[in-house]
């Protein structure tokens, strides 16, 4: 059935395409710009502004920071989150119902409030290194979205499957990695994919935790927008999307790959 | 295919939290044999397969396959097939590896357990469909990958937990004949949990009817639906009619016998079998017959149901209301007189409960 759609709904929707994807347009082209300041539409073409963040070691230096703590800091937030989100589901019958809504709660807090408490108690408190901070405070930050989301996924797994793989034998622990995990694969991708996401474009919580020659990608932007502007601000952006995305590409493949391999 | 033993259950208590859903619980099955635990939910049918299973730990009792306390062990090193009532299949892996699954746990090489399998879904009527997906199944294929998944392992005991009851009523019948001939074949000891009392009866060497966590009764089906031995069952099986007399005068095998409000009933042992001086007469309403001749007990008519071959009467007597049959040839309108006759081939005669 063909149904005729009113010009009135696709140029409402042509806008909201516009309004998504016009900010990215324009960061692209501000930074393919041959000029020494930020415009649109670009003046000339060049990629001298990808080439410059590389010769600023501070970027450099930031941009490695910045994926290692994103994966770090999401690699250890699933190790928690996982199994937290097994035993609230398995177990849901007999758990306080408040424990689940635990989890979530720093999402609820400010990031702000969050940084500046994490510094307060962590750093300056318990005099822990800054990239131990960090990484902690990544941890807190993402570990809702992990355990929200492999939730999901476990919600609608029928754990009589368990039941049956340890009767044929397998013990609890091999059944949670061949049998379990398997199932909600697809949950445990995308939380990840979340969280390095999340972890990896966070202002707010790193602003307070970033110290003395330890920084992140985006706070290194904003220090640098603060002294020039210049498209390398632009450039860097462009760079961070498509590391992201290149991110969740090769998770979404590999991971997806070897969990479905055994 | 011989590895089988006679399961002991022996005084198993079982608490949820505070709640005890399982009483001193005894059962013995012999080798080979399948009994049925029936009874409707919260019976601690159920209770008792997952202490079996492993899944729940008795509070007090012993668990034994033949010469194997399983009591302690963990579930995983029982040995047990189990057939769940949703299949319980796992979905990412394909069939042949589903049914493969126990055998690989048990440390078979590849080629070993595939050519097991393979052999195992012949069985079953699937080796075609080795290489699918579960999700790819119907409901009676699925039914039947989890029954050869529990029978591939060669377990000496094996449950079914409700394996029928997501199926369809023609699909049901045809699974449960599968179900016995496979497990006659394999002369596995077997345990069946069901609601569902035609297919107890129809699949059972021994049912035992379960309530409030203990066993009412434990038998053949066939004298479980003739003699039953207590009011619980009588109802279960179909005795509506439960009616409290006790003996007046007897007389030779005639026994005069009164009910409230004076009624009495010429009751003969040598149809019955003995009759206490207390007891209960209980009856299908097939097995009281009303009449229009003044004998037996007096009533008032109420409401009538057509049932194909007989009418059904609900009925006011003095002992309390009842349901009777009557014959298609004379249908009798509500608020009369009659009279009820036990037909006592298929009547029987309860001890008296103090409940």
């Amino acid at each position: 059935m063909t149904q005729r759609l009113s010009p009135a709904l696709i140029a409402f929707a042509v806008l909201v395409y516009l309004f998504l994807l016009g900010p990215l347009v324009i960061v692209i082209g501000a930074a393919l710009s041959d000029t020494t300041f930020l415009t649109f539409p670009p003046q000339g073409l060049s990629l001298r502004w990808f080439e410059k963040i590389f010769e600023m070691s501070a970027f450099r230096r930031t941009i490695v920071t910045s994926l290692q703590l994103a994966f770090a800091s999401t690699l250890l937030a699933l190790v928690i989150g996982i199994p937290a989100a097994y035993a609230l589901n398995r177990f849901r019958i007999t758990l306080p119902s408040w424990l689940s809504t635990l989890f979530v709660l720093p999402v609820l807090v400010p990031e702000i409030v969050l940084g500046f408490s994490l510094l307060r108690s962590i750093q300056v408190g318990a005099g822990l290194p800054v990239l131990w901070t960090l990484l902690l405070g990544h941890t807190l930050i993402v570990l809702p979205y992990c355990v929200r989301v492999v939730s999901a996924s476990l919600a609608s797994f029928d754990f009589t499957i368990e039941e049956a793989a340890i009767s044929l034998g397998c013990s609890p622990v091999k059944t949670f990695f061949t049998v379990v995990l398997p199932n909600v694969q697809s949950g445990v991708i995308a939380a990840f994919i979340l969280a390095f996401i999340t972890s990896i474009n966070d202002v707010s919580v790193s602003l307070f935790l970033t110290g003395p020659g330890v920084s992140t990608l985006p706070i290194q932007i904003l220090a640098h927008v603060e002294q020039f502007f210049d498209p390398v601000v632009a450039s860097v952006s462009v760079l961070l999307m498509f590391l992201t995305v290149a991110v969740m590409v090769v998770v979404e493949r590999t991971l997806g790959l070897t969990f479905l391999a055994k | 295919m011989t590895a089988t033993a006679p399961l002991t259950l022996s005084n198993l208590t079982a608490h949820y939290g505070a709640t005890k859903v399982l009483d001193d619980l005894s059962l013995d099955v012999g080798s080979g044999e399948l009994v049925s635990l029936l009874g409707a939910s919260g019976c601690g049918k159920t209770t008792t397969l997952r202490l079996i299973a492993g899944f729940l730990k008795p509070t007090q009792g012993s668990i034994r396959l033949g010469e194997i306390d399983l009591t302690a062990l963990p579930p995983q090193k029982r040995n047990i097939g189990l057939v769940f009532q949703n299949y319980a299949l796992f979905p990412h892996l394909s069939v042949l590896d589903n049914v493969a699954f126990g055998l690989k746990q048990r440390g078979l090489p590849a080629k070993d357990r595939e050519a097991k399998a393979r052999a195992m879904l012949d069985r079953v009527g699937l080796n075609a469909l080795g290489d699918r997906l579960p999700g790819a199944l119907s409901g009676g294929q699925r039914q039947r990958v989890a029954l050869a998944r529990a029978l591939v392992i060669e377990p000496p005991l094996l449950m079914f937990d409700e394996p029928l009851s997501n199926l369809d009523a023609k699909l049901r019948v045809d699974m449960r004949v599968e179900i016995r001939q496979l497990q006659r074949a394999n002369g596995t000891t077997s345990v069946f949990v069901t609601h569902d009392q035609e297919e107890a009866f129809s699949i059972s060497d021994r049912v035992a009817i379960m309530d409030a966590g203990r066993i009412r009764q434990l038998d053949t089906p066939e004298v479980l639906y003739q003699r039953p031995a207590n009011a619980f069952v009588a109802r279960f099986v179909g005795f509506e009619n439960l009616i409290t007399l006790r003996v007046r005068a007897r007389n030779g095998a005639v026994v005069a016998a009164e009910g409230a409000g004076g009624v009495t009933l010429g009751l003969d042992q040598s149809r019955l079998g003995e009759i206490p001086d207390e007891f209960v007469l209980a009856t299908r309403p097939d097995g009281l017959r009303v009449v229009t001749e003044e004998t037996g007990l007096p009533c008032t008519l109420g409401l009538r149901t057509y049932l194909g071959r007989t009418y059904h009467y609900q009925v006011d007597t003095a002992v309390g209301a009842l349901t009777a049959a009557g014959p298609l040839s004379q249908p009798l309108e509500a608020g009369e007189a009659a009279w009820l006759t036990p037909e006592l081939d298929q009547c029987c005669i309860l001890p008296r409960e103090t409940v």
